[in-house]
């Protein structure tokens, strides 16, 4: 019997994409391998061990730096999600008014921007702040990860709106809700995947920033990507892996939360 | 009380002072915190160094002259300042080189998981969200202990006995080319995927009714459609790769310098936040001149996609 | 119910909407006024952009007029937003919240009008018990099937008693054998509970057969309105008598018109009887219209003679296309029986008999 004619297959690119997920998970799980590593140095096997997972617990420094990671990270993804949500609704289902290409552009201008770029401007503008007030807090960590948080938990959120049919808060207002009434039962409830998505993204993407935080920390505010940057430039122990190994593990969860809560349709 | 005209007017005017009081903390925040800074950047690029770090309120050139010249220190005289040029061609081809690798690689990808049935489609979209929400740093490490002299790569190498001695990829170019396409590729393969995914294959089915070979249905019907995406990847792709800071630092361990650390060490050892500046401010020129290209190119293209 | 003086629930006085400004101005309601009267059943019929929708809309308060006023019951809603008027809408896409069950749809509007519990729970009860949805009540609206998402819509929207229901072309994601039973449904609802309905669609079968009258739409404006018996029989303009139904176009000249009859003599020669409207002056080239099935076919001599074109089997009946000697295409539509055959055949010589109450006269 002949072979159907596949109108899908193209030569090679299987092949090509099975090289990619082979590539891409490669590095990672051989990563996640020496974290188990019992020898000091990540060049042998010295048989199975937790005693890296246990050093780094016992590292005052990984603990302060993981801490300082999850209060930034909540306090920016809170403050983000609520602005980016109020934005999303202030930007989505309306035709132009004067203003709304601006706002597509302040909103996304972090994007735009390299990292090292917007990096540098904080720095100088920091430590102008700094020597005028005198405040060195976390504070500025936190603006600088609210502010690039912002466009990643607006994605999510106007994605979802846009998909949102206006003619269900026209029914609401046929049926007397008022505009608060209407907002409150019917587009918040059927945002609410959206703004879950953006929360979890903009917790993510906090999270995982090296290169603003490595400029705009001050001393001893190292957050935990800053403080491991610094561990790696100065030379590897398994410690590392299993630091990386613990941080991969959250961010899989989070990313499969955020996977199933966005990809949830009703 | 009011006409209907007089209400509409009203609501109108009343439903836009709404959205600009809720967009108002968003672009506070981005102003504060993002773009505002930026501007000043642009002022500092035009004022002299401070002894220890900072600037003096002094208007310069010599930042701005400092990017690509070079002053002698004896006769005054400008030449090109190598160094700089070298570290900006460096930049420019390492992202577009990355960027092609991406492309190359990401796009058969994206296709390949277009094409598989819908329930599994949402698995391979998951395997290629996780690595691009995991921590570049990490993966970036990861990265660094496969190709490092002791590595995997040079470790199963050297015991098959096709190499005696390790290869040195470590630190050199190639170790920031392989980083940057290994953690920018889902960058690539996502917006393909997204305007792959929007596909209609009747069109593809069309082409070979056509009498169109596989590659002519690729390059005639598949590419066309898909190019917003392509476009958009590239644009993803090149511009973190540009400003790369991670992973030169991490593998290409301070010697392969990029234009990310050589703008890091104006703020640093350098003390010379003005050229710091001046090269930040070149290198938004530069990402700045490829979203441009990018917006002519996708009003161009007159494919849309959702 | 039309001769019966009834009361107006909703008036229009010359409302006039227009979008875009400058160039790009686009008027989709053109000074349009019309009355609906209390307790009937009256259509928007027109097709796609002519602005019945868009009247619809404004009646809701979805969209404020350009000018005019829109009165319910003598009172000028057309500055009210939507949740302060008393009418309901049952939308086309039913517009039924996905997160909440058929029984809080239905409930929404008087639990937001901050009716007690236990009212709202009667009622809820005794509209599913209208719609016959009783047993799906704790459903979520997306596990239900498209003709019941229609009945919840019906209920939502009935449910607070709205002095004027609206449905926008709401049947039209229905299969036919759905449209059907949901246009006696409507009815009956309508009959139930003697709310006035005011009904949008683009589908004339759908409007004759369930309207007490129906305003027929075109480019922003009102043509005609009347009962479905005069918008088919008495078409006052071209476009009405093209869009309703199929028709014959005939060229004639008017004369003597009395007591809303008139002679037609018609490009063959032949005159017949054609009614006329009022204050209809005599002209030598108007155009009259006959419906194809009041017209006969003889094989004898008839008002008008040509040549059979096409015949075209249609199971209830057949179209016959004559070719006239005048030039003109003139259809004809004969019932079918069982036994027998149309008759005719392609290129017989055949005659046309119009009976005497067949045409009417148009006022373009």
């Amino acid at each position: 019997m002949a072979k159907n004619f596949s109108i899908k297959h193209q030569p090679g690119f299987t092949a090509i994409a099975a090289t990619c997920f082979i590539v891409l998970y490669l590095p990672i799980i051989v990563l996640v391998i020496y974290a188990f590593n019992a020898a000091s140095s990540t060049s042998e096997w010295g048989g199975f061990s937790l005693k890296w997972f246990q050093s780094a617990w016992q590292n005052t420094q990984v603990v302060d730096a993981t801490l300082r990671s999850f209060q930034i990270g909540s306090i920016a993804a809170v403050l983000s999600t609520i602005f980016a949500t109020m934005a999303a609704l202030a930007t989505t289902r309306t035709a132009p008014y004067p203003g709304l290409t601006f706002k597509y552009a302040a909103i996304n201008q972090p994007l735009m921007v390299p990292e090292i770029v917007t990096g540098v401007a904080l720095l100088i503008f920091f430590s102008r702040i700094k020597i005028f007030t005198g405040y060195s807090g976390i504070g500025y960590l936190v603006a600088a990860h609210t502010a690039f948080c912002i466009p990643f938990a607006y994605l999510p959120i106007r994605a979802r709106l846009e998909n949102m049919d206006l003619t269900l808060e026209r029914a609401a207002a046929d049926l007397y809700a008022t505009p608060w009434k209407a907002f409150r039962r019917i587009t918040l409830p059927l945002l609410w995947p959206g703004i879950l998505a953006g929360l979890m993204l903009a917790f993510v993407i906090s999270l995982d920033d090296v290169v603003i935080t490595e400029f705009v920390k001050s001393g001893g505010q190292d957050t935990l990507p800053t403080y491991m940057l610094g561990q790696i430039r100065r030379g590897i122990t398994p410690e590392i892996n299993a630091i990386s190994t613990a941080f991969l593990l959250l961010s899989v969860a989070i990313v499969t939360l955020f996977f199933f809560v966005s990809r949830k349709r009703d | 009380m009011a006409t209907a005209e007089e209400v509409a007017k009203a609501v109108e005017r009343r439903d836009v002072r709404d959205r600009w009081l809720l967009s108002a903390p968003a672009l506070l925040v981005i102003f504060l915190a993002a773009t505002g800074p930026l501007l000043i950047v642009l002022v500092y690029s035009f004022l002299t160094p401070g002894s220890y770090g900072d600037v003096k309120w002094q208007f310069s050139p010599e930042a701005w002259i400092a990017v690509f010249l070079e002053r002698d220190i004896f006769d005054d005289t400008l030449s090109i300042a190598a160094a700089h040029v070298t570290i900006f061609l460096r930049s420019i081809k390492l992202s577009v080189v990355t960027t092609i690798a991406t492309l190359v690689l990401g796009f058969p990808t994206a296709y390949f998981m277009a094409t598989r049935s819908e329930k599994t489609r949402d698995l391979w979209l998951f395997l290629i969200t996780i690595p691009f929400w995991t921590n570049l740093l990490i993966r970036t490490f990861a990265v660094l202990q496969i190709i490092r002299n002791e590595g995997i790569i040079n470790t199963i190498l050297l015991k098959l006995g096709i190499i005696s001695a390790p290869i040195q990829i470590l630190y050199t170019d190639t170790a920031i080319l392989i980083g940057m396409a290994y953690v920018y590729l889902p960058l690539m393969v996502l917006p393909i995927y997204a305007s792959m995914e929007k596909l209609d294959f009747r069109l593809v089915e069309a082409g070979y009714d056509l009498y169109a070979s596989r590659f002519q249905v690729l390059r005639r019907i598949i590419f066309p459609l898909v190019k917003p995406g392509v476009i958009a990847g590239s644009i993803l792709v090149f511009i973190p790769a540009l400003g790369a800071y991670v992973t030169p630092s991490v593998l290409g361990g301070g010697k392969n310098m990029m234009l990310s650390n050589l703008i890091e060490l104006q703020f640093g050892q350098g003390r010379n936040w003005p050229l710091g500046s001046a090269l930040s401010i070149a290198v938004m020129i530069i990402v700045m001149v490829a979203l441009l290209a990018y917006v002519r190119n996708a009003g161009k293209s007159g494919v849309r996609h959702g | 119910m039309p001769d019966k003086p009834d009361r107006n629930a909703i008036e229009v006085v010359n409302v006039s909407k227009i979008f875009g400004s400058g160039e790009g101005q686009v008027a989709a309601l053109d000074t349009v006024s019309v009355s609906i009267r209390e307790n009937e059943f009256f259509t928007l019929l027109g097709p796609s952009g002519c602005g019945k929708t868009t009247l619809l809309r404004l009646i809701a308060g979805f969209d404020f007029p350009t000018a005019g006023e829109i009165l319910l019951y003598g009172q000028d809603i057309a500055p009210l937003p939507p949740f302060k008027r008393p009418v309901n809408t049952v939308f086309q896409s039913y517009a039924l919240f996905p997160h909440m069950t058929v029984a809080d749809n239905i409930g929404f509007g008087l639990e937001m009008l901050g009716k007690p519990k236990a009212e709202i729970k009667a009622r809820v009860a005794e509209m599913l018990k209208l719609v016959k949805m009783e047993a799906l009540a704790g459903r979520r609206t997306s596990q239900i099937s498209g003709g019941q998402q229609q009945r919840v819509a019906l209920a939502r929207a009935l449910a607070p008693q709205p002095k004027v229901l609206l449905l926008d072309e709401p049947l039209s994601a229905l299969d036919y054998k759905l449209r059907k039973e949901m246009q006696i449904e409507l009815k009956r609802l309508q009959h139930e509970t003697g709310i006035t309905f005011i009904f949008v669609t683009h589908d004339q079968e759908e409007a004759l057969t369930m309207s007490d009258r129906i305003a027929v739409m075109s480019s922003g404006k009102i043509l005609q309105v009347g009962s479905p018996w005069d918008i088919y029989d008495k078409p006052a303009e071209r476009f009405v008598a093209d869009f309703i139904g199929e028709t014959n176009f005939l060229t004639a000249a008017i004369s003597e018109i009395a007591n809303g009859k008139a002679r037609a003599t018609l490009k063959s020669g032949a005159t017949i009887e054609a009614t006329v409207a009022q204050g209809f002056q005599p002209k030598p080239n108007a155009t009259v219209v006959v419906r194809p099935e009041h017209a006969k076919l003889t094989k004898a001599k008839g008002e008008l003679s040509g040549t059979v074109d096409n015949i075209v089997y249609f199971g209830t009946d057949t179209h016959v296309h004559v070719h006239l000697d005048s030039g003109e295409l003139f259809t004809v539509r004969q019932q079918n029986t069982r036994s027998a055959g149309c008759g005719f055949e392609k290129g017989d010589a055949v005659g046309i008999l119009i009976g005497s109450d067949a045409a009417q006269v148009l006022k373009d």
